[in-house]
């Protein structure tokens, strides 16, 4: 084709994007993480040191890896309240089959390979996903309430299959041959705690299923407008189906860390970790309703919840406060978000306003041709 | 009521200059109107002519982006609908806006409650009101009956009793007798006339051209968002509107077609599709329709033909109840959309925000949206593949914008309508379905829009659109098929055929037509 369109593509727009308004609303989250950091490290010498940034960051993980998946479920328009209860439920998983699997039959007991009890916990959890999925595809139902019930149901399985109590000493025997459970939460590379390890990679791969596969587009644009999507050809139920099942994935993840971790699992372990994690994504930029929002958007978030509560801690502030504090950081942060909508909503109204296409025939000389006829 | 001294030439409210830009689209622009007290004035014309948008402005829904409202000669600015109300200015919508979970005598006050001792609902006067309402109304109906299990028509009635109810000065009425029947009709201009002697000023918009002549003192007729003919009813007869109507506009998008066609793309026999708002009526009644390659067929038809259902059918959004689709001589059978479109059978659908857009996606990723899986190297999207789909769709339909990357929103109505086009044409479609393609866009979008469709079929594509504008209808297709009730009442050559006959073929006026013509 010719290139006479190509001067319809001038960028005479791009200027608007450089005003300092507008940095500030896009890089809040980065803004309120260093002003964070200075605050805190004024008020107390402990806080940035290396140690510290190491031990807080490694809180941070735990809930960056779950903000990971609920990213996905937030991005399709969903939301995932069943995640803390699958963190626990995943936990007691590896504690049951760590603690050796009785079987009365035979009257043996059955002591799995660590990478078996690893597996199955993953499944437990990627289960609890599917079973969201389907409620909300096939049956229907609401995302708020389908995950609201699993939230009370992979709970309920998890007391039940621990009969309420915590299994303590997951570190396993020699002779039982499944040592080494411990270091997925405990275990160290480089000198960085495997946690912050498994967030680096999991950030990498979310970012490019989000970026470069048809996947990734598909969850965004199921998010964006479900309806045009389906009608564009997206396979919006198995969409749908995916980001629960990667949610519940990721939440499996950090109830192994953290059963790793203590060495024991408590089926009450996880409770409102939901609430952090949408609490990261929000922070980040992602919207309720769908379509936006990233991963970068994602840590900051986990960084911002996670470097105020523990700088709140070690500042001396009283839990009480930490609470508010915390509550009104989510709220502000939503505030602010509003704002660079509808900053940018009015920016791409002018936009589109002043970019009336200016077709061969326009309506002024158009309008004489034809006299009317009578 | 009180009696009032009435001149016909006593005007109520007056619009001045009012202009109405929906993002980019400029739905209305400086138009000056007037209402006189005791009169009907009808407005005329097409689908997108800003009709129900002047409408809309004068009864409180949306504000004007300029021009003033003049109340009584005072300037008003109405804040909402409950505003315009207790300024005596009521609607009958288009659209029904009653509540179905709430009972006749609820949804009349709903929003104005008669009450006992300024707190507590008073039943009994609403209960005797509703049942005077109904009694005018001829309509025999116990005023506690749950409005969902009204029949359209009954509904209807109710909407036209709640703006009864309010006794306001001036009743906009959009669309009131489309679900009505003959009887119903009667009463309702019976109605009209009693509120008009009383010194009630009515606006009244149908688009049964007679049957709204009949009623009317002022005719207005609109087109592309301006007031382009005013006359006193007495001096006017059909062709005056029709002419007026239609204007110019359409005549110059006339782009090149084909006379010659290829094999048959789509084939339906016997199509019948359910009414998705009210399952038990058929939408689509056993249509029956070849189109072949090359061939650009216009479905015309009025609101409520069964335009949209066909189309969302045949696209894979609902069931047919009965009847074959095939596509290529391949049965479409109970396929999804997704395979639909990877067979090559695309919808633009007709709602372009709610269907066709994903709002928060930028130019390009909306554009490469269906046909993303042929970017797609393994799992993974290669980029340049992919950029260089969207750099060659923005310049072959010709989209606007200042870069690829751009949000979708920042784009005008017509050029949205292209992204959606070109993201339709990106999956390599055999058979291309529009849905009214040239809705809410300026004229000069519209022919770029037709001028597109005609050089995809040129090329061997089939085109199927939907319009309810006939001047669309005769200027850009290879044969006009006009549905009405579901069923094709009449096939037409463009290039023989006039657009009264098209009108009038649509028209409910009209004897059955017989079903399979052709």
């Amino acid at each position: 084709m010719s290139d006479t369109t190509t001067t319809a593509k001038a960028p005479r727009f791009n200027r608007s994007n450089l005003d300092i308004g507008s940095i500030l609303l896009e890089g809040r989250a980065f803004i309120a993480l260093i002003v964070l950091i200075i605050i805190f490290s004024l008020l107390s010498d402990s806080f940035l040191t290396v140690g510290n940034v190491i031990t807080m960051t490694k809180h941070v993980a735990m809930n960056a890896i779950l903000a990971i998946g609920m990213l996905f479920v937030i991005l399709k328009g969903g939301i995932d309240l069943s995640i803390g209860s699958t963190v626990g439920l995943s936990g007691v998983v590896a504690g049951v089959l760590l603690q050796g699997l009785q079987i009365d039959s035979l009257n043996v007991v059955l002591y799995p390979a660590v990478w078996v009890v690893v597996l199955c916990s993953l499944l437990v959890g990627t289960l609890v996903g599917l079973i969201n999925g389907i409620l909300v595809t096939k049956f229907n139902v609401a995302p708020f309430i389908a995950t609201l019930g699993m939230l009370y149901v992979a709970r309920g399985a998890a007391l039940l299959i621990s009969n309420g109590s915590t299994y303590p000493r997951l570190a396993g025997t020699e002779a039982n041959g499944n040592t080494g459970f411990g270091l997925i939460g405990g275990g160290r590379l480089l000198g960085i705690p495997m946690a912050i390890w498994i967030m680096v990679i999991f950030a990498i791969i979310a970012l490019v299923i989000l970026r470069l596969t048809p996947f990734g587009r598909w969850v965004y644009a199921t998010g964006g407008n479900e309806r045009a999507a389906e009608l564009a050809g997206v396979p919006v139920q198995s969409v749908k189906m995916r980001v629960y099942m990667i949610s519940g994935f990721c939440a499996a993840v950090a109830g192994l860390i953290i059963s790793s971790e203590l060495t024991a699992a408590a089926p009450q372990t996880g409770e409102s970790f939901e609430l952090n994690a949408i609490a990261a994504v929000v922070i980040g930029g992602a919207a309720l309703t769908g379509g936006r929002g990233n991963i970068r958007g994602v840590l900051l978030g986990a960084f911002v919840i996670g470097f105020l509560s523990d700088g709140l801690v070690i500042v001396g502030v009283s839990t009480f406060w930490q609470i508010t504090i915390k509550g009104a950081v989510i709220v502000l942060a939503v505030v602010l978000d509003q704002a660079q909508q509808r900053f940018k909503r009015s920016k791409n109204a002018a936009l589109a306003a002043a970019s009336k296409t200016p077709a061969a025939p326009t309506p002024e000389n158009s309008g004489t041709p034809a006299p009317v006829a009578k | 009521m009180t009696t009032l001294t009435i001149t016909d030439t006593d005007v109520v409210m007056r619009a001045v200059g009012i202009t109405k830009n929906y993002g980019g689209t400029r739905a209305l622009k400086g138009v000056d109107f007037e209402i006189r007290r005791g009169t009907v004035t009808v407005l005329f014309g097409e689908n997108g002519a800003g009709k129900s948008t002047l409408m809309k402005i004068l009864s409180g829904v949306e504000t004007p982006s300029a021009g003033v409202l003049e109340l009584d000669g005072e300037p008003v600015v109405l804040k909402s609908t409950v505003d315009a109300v207790e300024r005596g200015i009521a609607i009958i919508h288009q659209e029904l806006s009653l509540a179905p979970n709430l009972s006749i005598t609820d949804n009349i006050f709903m929003g104005r409650e008669e009450r006992t001792r300024g707190v507590f609902v008073d039943y009994r006067a609403q209960t005797t009101r509703t049942a005077d309402l109904l009694k005018h109304l001829e309509e025999d109906l116990d005023p506690k009956t749950l409005v969902g299990d009204l029949r359209v028509g009954q509904q209807q009635v109710v909407e036209i009793a709640r703006a009864l109810a309010g006794e306001a000065r001036v009743l906009i009425m959009d669309e009131p007798t489309s679900a009505l029947s003959g009887s119903e009709v009667e009463v309702l201009f019976r109605v009209i006339k009693e509120l008009t002697a009383e010194g009630v000023a009515i606006v009244y918009i149908s688009h049964h051209l007679e049957e709204a002549l009949e009623i009317a003192d002022q005719a207005v007729v609109f087109r592309d968002g301006a007031l382009v003919a005013k006359a006193p009813a007495a001096e006017i007869d059909l062709a005056w509107i029709i002419s007026n109507m239609v204007g110019r506009s359409a005549d110059d998008l006339s782009p090149d077609l084909l006379d010659d066609f290829a094999e048959v793309a789509l084939s339906l026999k016997g199509i019948k599709v359910a009414d998705p708002s009210n399952p038990a009526r058929l939408a689509v009644d056993g249509l029956s329709l070849d189109v072949r390659r090359g061939e650009m067929v216009c479905l015309y038809g009025l609101m409520g033909a069964g335009r949209t259902e066909l189309l969302e059918a045949l696209a894979g959004r609902t069931e047919l109840l009965a009847g074959t689709a095939e596509l290529e001589g391949k049965p479409l059978g109970s396929t999804s959309i997704a395979e639909r479109v990877s067979l090559g059978l695309t919808l633009v659908p007709e709602d372009r925000q709610r269907d066709g857009l994903v709002q928060t996606m930028s130019v390009g990723e909306n554009l490469t949206l269906a046909s993303l899986l042929s970017y797609a190297k393994r799992v993974f999207l290669s980029r340049s593949a992919e950029k260089n789909a969207v750099e060659r769709e923005i310049r072959d339909v010709r989209v606007k914008t200042s870069s690829p990357a751009a949000s979708i929103t920042s784009l005008s109505g017509g050029n949205q309508q292209k992204v959606v086009i070109g993201k339709a044409l990106l999956t390599e479609p055999r058979v291309l379905l529009l849905d009214e393609p040239t809705r809410g866009i300026d004229v000069g979008a519209k022919a770029e829009i037709f001028a597109l469709m005609a050089r995809e079929s040129r090329k061997g594509l089939a085109v199927l659109y939907a319009t309810s504008e006939v001047g669309e209808a005769l200027s850009a297709s290879t044969r006009i098929v006009v549905l009405s009730k579901g069923r094709i009442v009449a096939e037409f050559d463009p290039r023989t055929t006039t657009r009264e006959e098209v009108m009038v073929a649509s028209g409910e006026t009209v004897d059955e037509g017989n079903g399979d013509a052709r």
